[in-house]
């Protein structure tokens, strides 16, 4: 059947094939985090936080994005390959669309 | 470890390098689209802009969308763990989150065109709907494979010990989920500062 539990296995298993994944209680403090993080930045549309509204929001972003990838995601448990394509992807799609970006600025202001 | 094992010469799952470089790849789409939406902020045709975004009502959506992801990484855990009934409750907890959340883009959009704002209704409008309506096509596809998942584990075709499978499905759904993650800050809240300010 599907279903089977194999009871002998878990302590190993808890951690998939290299035994350091965190628990489902370690998962969901994770997510009580994610959860806070997103209130947070929330806040920015309700409460007025001047000049310092914009960085809060990106660096809010950049850990739940880190966050997310690190552990649900299991980057910080996984060969760092995996870590490399999806970060190398990531600031080579940063890097190209802000200088398309840029070219456009520069043309509208001439 | 999983029952069959697909190494590259690297020792590494080459399904799961597979998706990663997929994954990565996928950053250039997006950021093309993003790209599109920031240069089209203020091109509105005198019609409406980001002021019309509910902040409310998108910050519960988001909300679920990143609660599906606890949901979805519960749902591998317990694959590794061989609890297969507890893994197929998780895997629809995740499909279901992800039906609202996308119920709540068609009522977005919904009230959006009544008030005015439709595709070919300004540079700013296209460049929304096809950012926002490329990431919920991306949600769409998670869901219907979600649910094959859960009718594969249903029939005994995936079992205890491919926990692989269930681990790929959660990439994709996780990369879903930060993407929103940008999204979110840099389609809807950023701009808002602005208004309201």
């Amino acid at each position: 059947m599907a279903d089977t539990t194999q009871a002998g296995a878990p302590a190993e298993a808890e951690g998939g094939a290299d035994g350091h994944h965190p628990t489902q209680q370690e998962y969901i403090r994770i997510a009580v985090v994610l959860a806070i993080l997103t209130a947070l930045e929330v806040s920015t549309y309700y409460f007025e936080f001047g000049r310092a509204a914009l960085p809060l929001l990106i660096v809010l972003m950049a850990i739940k994005f880190v966050m997310v990838a690190g552990f649900f995601m299991h980057l910080r448990f996984d060969t760092k390959l995996f870590g490399r394509f999806l970060y190398t992807g990531l600031a080579w799609a940063v890097v190209l669309y802000t200088l398309t970006l840029l070219v456009f600025v520069v043309d509208a202001n001439q | 470890m999983s029952v069959a094992t697909h190494e590259t010469s690297m020792g590494l799952d080459h399904r799961k390098l597979a998706m990663w470089i997929f994954l990565a790849s996928e950053f250039l789409f997006f950021g093309a689209f993003v790209s599109a939406y920031l240069l089209y902020l203020d091109t509105t045709n005198r019609g409406p802009g980001v002021e019309i975004f509910d902040i409310p009502f998108t910050s519960v959506s988001s909300f679920v969308l990143l609660m599906s992801s606890l949901t979805m990484v519960l749902a591998h855990n317990s694959h590794v763990r061989g609890d297969m009934r507890g893994m197929r409750l998780w895997i629809l907890a995740t499909a279901g989150q992800g039906m609202v959340f996308l119920g709540g883009q068609v009522y977005e959009f919904t009230v959006f065109f009544r008030e005015g704002l439709d595709l070919t209704q300004s540079p700013f409008a296209s460049s929304f709907f096809f950012l926002t309506g490329f990431h919920g096509a991306h949600v769409f596809i998670g869901v219907l494979i979600l649910l094959g998942l859960y009718s594969l584990s249903l029939t005994g075709k995936v079992k205890v010990g491919q926990d692989v499978k269930t681990e790929m499905v959660g990439l994709y759904w996780h990369f879903v989920d930060i993407i929103w993650v940008i999204i979110f800050t840099v389609v809807y809240l950023i701009p808002e500062l602005r208004v309201g300010g």
